[in-house]
């Protein structure tokens, strides 16, 4: 219950807490929200030396209007990110999924960008974000550079953030008009999803003009269901077409076996969930 | 007692939803749980456990650890003399149970993952954990037993000494008690003409998982050894102190202050305990040790972990003609408390409510690589109930009726009350009837078939299925002589005193050590009614050695119907010592006094004395009768003659998505009939809470380990306890057949919720999506479990 | 060590602590808060849930350290004493039977506190789900969802506490 010993340096810039993670490198771990580094702590599954907490850096909190893009600051809270107009208009998935991130205490705490650097392949906002090709702003001692969805996500718990670098944000094009639905399977609620589905779409004149699927806990990273979004973009919005299109859903996903069950049985749940997904993304 | 028996009715407060007395501290955070004392120079503990479940303690190193801030000591058995104690097992259930000894701290070999090696003893807990992570203990490991179907071929042993896992196997067989037939010619005899029904059914192993962890704080400094736990049993804590250590009782007190909860599962003599009680000693100062809740998942006993075997013999058309009972039952790596017995308190229940002409119940109990078993709310009872309602549902699947019916057809009728059973209990009270008429009614059961085959009809992916369980249950633990015919190790009677204090006011003592139940209103409300004295003007005192020096505790639902019968009693004692000195002080006849609307009045006029006048006079003495002490306290013990048996008919609608396998409550109702109710607010509490926890064991709680005995549900992360999004609300009610065997015509209530409504639950599930082919789902009822029989039937078809 | 300041219930205070130090521990151990309990070790039981700047937290799953600058309320801050001046949601889990052995209640108040604050008329199910972050082991939550709806002052759809369809007595 009581983590180890370690030494606590809260920056409130960007840059001090580069110098700060240039200095203790791989002896430090960075404490967003907090709401899964400090359980492991406490469990005393890791045991820092340091721990540089990001929680006094105002610039990283907020979300702002680029344009075509909004940018979801790295340190803006769960239950900010879920009642953001900005968010609910522009990304209505990420709102959607925001929502149903672990319990009300924890969106009170919990961050956009600790939970993504996080890279839980469990939690609900890499599948959003993936899916809505976001990019991850991630600065470092060179300065900033911007990764997509695709090359961040690189392995259960890993990222492309390396040591000496930060998440600092990220930014969503603009999904305007879109409709989303997060389609999240649990036992109890207090659980990490044991699978979950987060479709947004596009419709117009009930042709399906862009479709976004990301599959949450479906392998190691958050994954895109390209062969369910082929399938459906330039289709007329039938329920045969979205049956059709969500049978592909488990393609190329290697999901885990657990105690809340097996490969197998999550392939066949991605499928249903994944049709009702985009069947309520639809109004339906 | 003439007098008294005769007065009117008083029901003021009985019967009435009054608010709780122990709410105030509670909701206000204002009140002790044993981890927030605080002693000036108390030293904690800190527990180095086992990984493995099985293993040799080759070499402890401690040095390093002693070196850490802080620290006081580091410590290992080796260090203890048989001063430390052990833990007992008070109820070998043969006269040859295998029972190994159980050492507080592991000596040479550790049996269970989680099991204790060493203890730092230091002047904060985080210095303590700091310290114990730093204790180096070598093990080799060995080959450990950890489920049931492996242990019973006892080819790895978790006790290689013993020679076997077998511990004990309890027999009961009708034809032998002479309670009824020969159940194997029945079930040949149905083999021929009729139907037998052979079953395997598991229960899961749960976790009791109360939500205050455990903690112990014991204070050697005075005159006596002062011990703070959060327990459900002082007193016999106190006795088991005493009886392991060598130190006389009268040296040790007892308090378990508010406790948060236990389920059965603070119904131990916890090795923790003793290690606390052994390190204050040993160092001369205040010592505490608050578990964690992975250490208390880890470690605090577990409960249920049964396989039963079950064969049910009936005439073609329903009528039950006989029941064979096979059970294995794990009781982890020691032999707790009560453990053996747990299962063998089954062997009354299986039968339940249904008239049997023959019965065998053969109980195998078996030791493993993994943590105890114990008593978790019902203890014994809910396996039992689980069994032979699923068995029931089968029956009215085979005979092709509603299992309503079939269950009339078998059931004690109202007028055969009362009834003695095939396993030999007397059955006082009840009527099946009433109370399955009024939940039907409730339910809207009929409307709920007709959704239902209108479901069917359409290959609706959401099946809806309707459960049933017409339970019953013997609780209020227990008359002592019954006990000892099972050879349990202690009594099941229960002490109360009555005192009036010189302003009029009533203290009431119990042994029952209330831990959630609220005894000291429903106890208020009691002694109120009985005395004539205002709710508010009793006191209930429990749970502290010193102050209720005698008491057996509270567990298996017998506070009100075992303690609250000693209440009345001790009451009414009052009275009588009050009646000569009332009549007395108003110059009448002790013939002509009466006790009237709360007052002693002479029979016939205006004039009387309330219990708080005659308190006071009682307190100044100037005037009492000649030979009459000046005392109008109390006190009584109760030793039941029999158990006590609520019942009730729980249903239960379970909507299952095929597609998924997940299931949903849609409705769930019930009718107990627990007798008389003393505060219905308070029942209906006890009620829903036994029921999330019946149906929790329905569908989400696992304690699962791995093969090298591994506890993976380790957390609330992977023990999965329902939330409220996860629950519905209930509708529930009563019949009213008041008990027999107490004054007050009341039956428990703690568990009722819990026996009732897993097979409730697991029926309705099951009956969902029996079209298909499927007859049984395994607990817990896991959305993949139940995609899978649904996929493997739909393949079959 | 790490100097930190904050309000806690009112009262202004300063202290040196240990940066491992978790909020619950600051408050029970350094404060004497005794009323804000620890139920488990992985955030999911919500025993602990105080305010930190007006916002329901696990106290178990904040730093003191993080806490520094910041007004905390625990359920020892809602009402000053034990007989009078209940917040309406404490007086609401009495009335209503919404505890039994007490141990999740400070927790299971105080998150009440904070969904009736964001929404004062929830729905049954936004009820159930605003509290999902907190466990209760004896109640089956059936009376805790009747004091929230109690004290969300739906008196007159709030089912009595012993059942589901009647009115609640003595309102």
């Amino acid at each position: 219950m009581i983590p180890a010993s370690f030494d606590y340096v809260a920056p409130t810039t960007v840059e001090e807490a580069l110098a700060a993670l240039a200095q203790y490198g791989d002896e430090a771990k960075i404490i967003a929200g907090g709401q899964s580094l400090l359980p492991v702590l406490r469990m005393r599954l890791n045991a820092p030396e340091w721990v540089i907490d990001l929680g006094r850096i105002d610039s990283l909190k907020g979300v702002r209007d680029e344009g075509a893009s909004i940018l979801i600051g790295a340190m803006t809270r769960h239950c900010d990110v879920a009642t953001d107009p900005l968010v609910a208009e522009h990304a209505t998935l990420v709102a959607r999924a925001t929502a149903t991130v672990a319990d009300e205490q924890v969106r009170h705490r919990g961050t956009f960008g600790g939970a993504l650097a996080h890279a839980d392949p469990a939690g609900d906002l890499g599948a959003p974000a993936l899916a809505l090709d976001a990019e991850f702003v991630i600065a470092g001692p060179a300065g900033e550079r911007v990764v997509p969805g695709s090359e961040f996500f690189q392995g259960l718990f890993e990222t492309a953030v390396s040591e000496d670098e930060l998440l600092v944000g990220v930014r969503i094009p603009k999904h305007t008009g879109w409709t989303a639905h997060y389609e999240k399977f649990v036992r109890v609620a207090h659980q990490w999803p044991i699978c979950a589905v987060g479709a947004t779409l596009k419709v117009s004149g009930g042709v399906i003009e862009g479709a976004a699927i990301g599959l949450t806990n479906m392998g190691a990273t958050p994954l895109r269901a390209a062969g369910v979004e082929a399938a459906l973009v330039g289709q007329q919005a039938t329920e045969e077409v979205v049956r059709n299109a969500a049978a592909l859903a488990a393609d190329g996903a290697e999901p885990p076996s657990d105690l809340n069950g097996d490969a197998d049985y999550r392939r066949h749940l991605v499928m249903v969930l994944t049709r009702r997904a985009i069947t309520k993304a639809l109004g339906g | 007692m003439t007098a008294v028996d005769a007065r009117p009715e008083q029901t003021n407060e009985i019967g009435r939803d009054r608010r709780r007395k122990e709410d105030a501290r509670l909701i206000t955070g204002r009140t002790r749980w044993t981890d927030n004392i605080n002693l000036p120079g108390m030293l904690h503990l800190a527990m180095v456990r086992s990984p493995f479940a099985h293993a040799r303690i080759t070499g402890i190193d401690t040095s390093a650890a002693e070196d850490s801030e802080g620290v006081v000591t580091v410590l290992a058995a080796k260090d203890f003399d048989e001063s430390l104690g052990v833990c007992i097992n008070a109820w070998p259930i043969t006269p040859d149970q295998k029972t190994p000894a159980h050492p507080p701290i592991a000596i040479d070999r550790v049996t269970f993952a989680g099991e204790i090696v060493a203890i730092v003893a230091a002047r904060s807990a985080a210095a303590a954990r700091d310290a114990a992570e730093l204790v180096e203990v070598d093990y080799e490991e060995l080959p450990a037993v950890v489920s049931l179907e492996e242990a019973v071929k006892d080819e790895v042993l978790a006790h290689p000494d013993l020679g076997t896992n077998k511990s004990a196997l309890w027999v009961f067989d009708s034809a032998q008690a002479g309670t009824g037939g020969n159940v194997d010619e029945a079930i040949a005899s149905a083999k021929s003409d009729g139907i037998v029904i052979e079953r395997t059914y598991r229960q899961q192993r749960l976790i009791p998982a109360f939500m205050e962890p455990r903690s112990v704080v014991c204070d050697p400094t005075g005159e006596q050894i002062t011990v703070w736990s959060a327990t459900q049993i002082p007193h016999i804590l106190r006795f088991a102190f005493a009886a392991t250590t060598g130190v006389p009782e009268s040296k040790i007190r007892v308090i378990a202050p508010d406790v948060g909860g236990g389920f059965g599962g603070k119904l131990q003599q916890t090795p923790e305990e003793m290690i606390v009680f052994a390190m204050a000693r040993r160092l001369g100062k205040p010592v505490k040790y608050t578990e964690t809740r992975s250490e208390s998942l880890l470690s605090a006993h577990h409960g249920r972990d049964q396989i039963q075997k079950l064969t049910l013999s009936a005439t073609k058309d329903g009528q039950v003609t006989g029941l064979k009972v096979e059970l294995d039952a794990n009781l982890g790596a020691y032999v707790a408390i009560v453990g053996g017995g747990v299962p063998v308190l089954g062997a009354f229940m299986f039968n339940a409510i249904y008239k049997f002409p023959a019965y065998q119940f053969n109980c195998q109990t078996v030791l493993t690589n993994t943590t105890w078993t114990d008593a978790y709310r019902g203890a014994g009872r809910p396996e039992a109930t689980y069994a032979i309602e699923r068995l029931m549902d089968e029956l009215a699947a085979e005979v092709g009726v509603d299992p309503l019916e079939i269950r009339e057809k078998n059931w004690i009728k109202h007028e055969e009350f009362p009834f003695t059973t095939i396993a030999g209990l007397t059955y006082d009270s009840g009527n099946y009837e009433a109370a399955t008429a009024k939940a039907k009614e409730m339910f809207g059961y009929d409307a709920l078939r007709a959704e239902q085959a209108e479901r069917r009809a359409n290959n609706d992916p959401v099946q809806l299925g309707i459960g049933i369980s017409t339970f019953t249950e013997m609780c209020g633990l227990a008359p002592s002589r019954v006990l000892g015919s099972l050879d349990y190790g202690a009594g099941g009677w229960e002490h109360a005193q009555v005192r009036l204090t010189p302003t009029g006011k009533v203290e009431v003592i119990t042994g029952a050590s209330a831990h959630g139940q609220g005894h000291e209103t429903a106890f208020s409300q009691i002694v109120a009614d009985r005395l004539g004295v205002p709710f508010e003007d009793v006191e209930v005192l429990h749970g502290d050695t010193q102050i209720a020096a005698k008491g057996y505790d509270t567990y298996g639902s017998r506070s009100l119907v075992v303690g609250g019968e000693a209440l009345v009693r001790a009451a009414d004692k009052v009275l009588e010592k009050a009646k000569p000195i009332a009549a007395h002080l108003l110059e009448a006849s002790v013939d002509d006094m009466e006790f009237t609307g709360g007052r002693w009045t002479v029979r016939g006029t205006d004039q009387g004395m309330s219990i708080g006048e005659l308190s006071t006079a009682v307190f100044a003495a100037h005037n009492l009768p000649d030979g009459v002490e000046a005392n109008l306290d109390s006190e009584a013990t109760f030793d039941p003659e029999n158990f006590n048996f609520p019942h009730g008919t729980h249903l239960c609608a379970m909507e299952v998505d095929t597609e998924t396998g997940q299931v949903k409550m849609r409705k769930y109702v019930c009718c107990d009939d627990i007798g008389n109710i003393i505060n219905p607010l308070i029942v209906a509490g006890q009620v829903h809470g036994g029921l999330v926890q019946g149906i929790a064991q329905a569908l989400w709680e696992d304690a699962v380990y791995d093969d090298a005995g591994t506890l993976v549900s380790g957390s609330f992360v992977d023990y999965l306890l329902p939330t409220a999004a996860d629950t519905i609300s209930f509708e529930i009610d009563h019949t009213t057949s008041p008990a027999t065997t107490n004054t007050l015509g009341t039956k428990g209530v703690g568990e009722a919720g819990t026996i009732a409504s897993t097979p409730a639950v697991v029926n309705a599930v099951v009956d969902a999506i029996r079209p298909l082919g499927i007859n049984d789902i395994e607990m817990p009822c896991t959305p993949e479990r139940v995609w899978r029989a649904i996929n493997s039937a739909q393949k079959g078809a | 060590m790490a100097r930190i300041s904050m309000r806690v219930d009112g009262m202004k205070v300063t202290d040196d602590v240990e940066p491992r130090t978790l909020l619950v521990q600051y408050l029970r151990e350094g404060l004497g808060k005794t009323g804000t309990v620890i139920g488990c070790d992985t955030s999911n039981c919500g025993a602990c849930t105080v305010h930190l700047d007006g916002d329901s937290v696990k106290s178990c799953n904040v730093l003191a350290v993080q806490a520094d600058g910041c007004e905390v309320t625990t359920i020892e801050g809602l009402a000053d004493t034990v007989e009078s001046d209940l917040h309406p949601v404490q007086e609401a889990f009495r009335e209503c039977h919404g505890l039994q052995c007490g141990f999740c209640t400070p927790g299971m108040i105080m998150q009440s506190v904070d969904l009736l604050k964001r929404n004062p008329q929830p729905s049954e199910e936004e009820i159930r789900e605003g509290i999902e972050g907190n466990l209760c082991r004896c109640t089956g939550y059936h009376n805790i969802v009747r004091a929230v709806q109690y004290a969300s002052g739906h008196l007159a759809t709030a089912a009595n506490p012993r059942g589901a369809t009647e009115e609640v007595d003595a309102l």
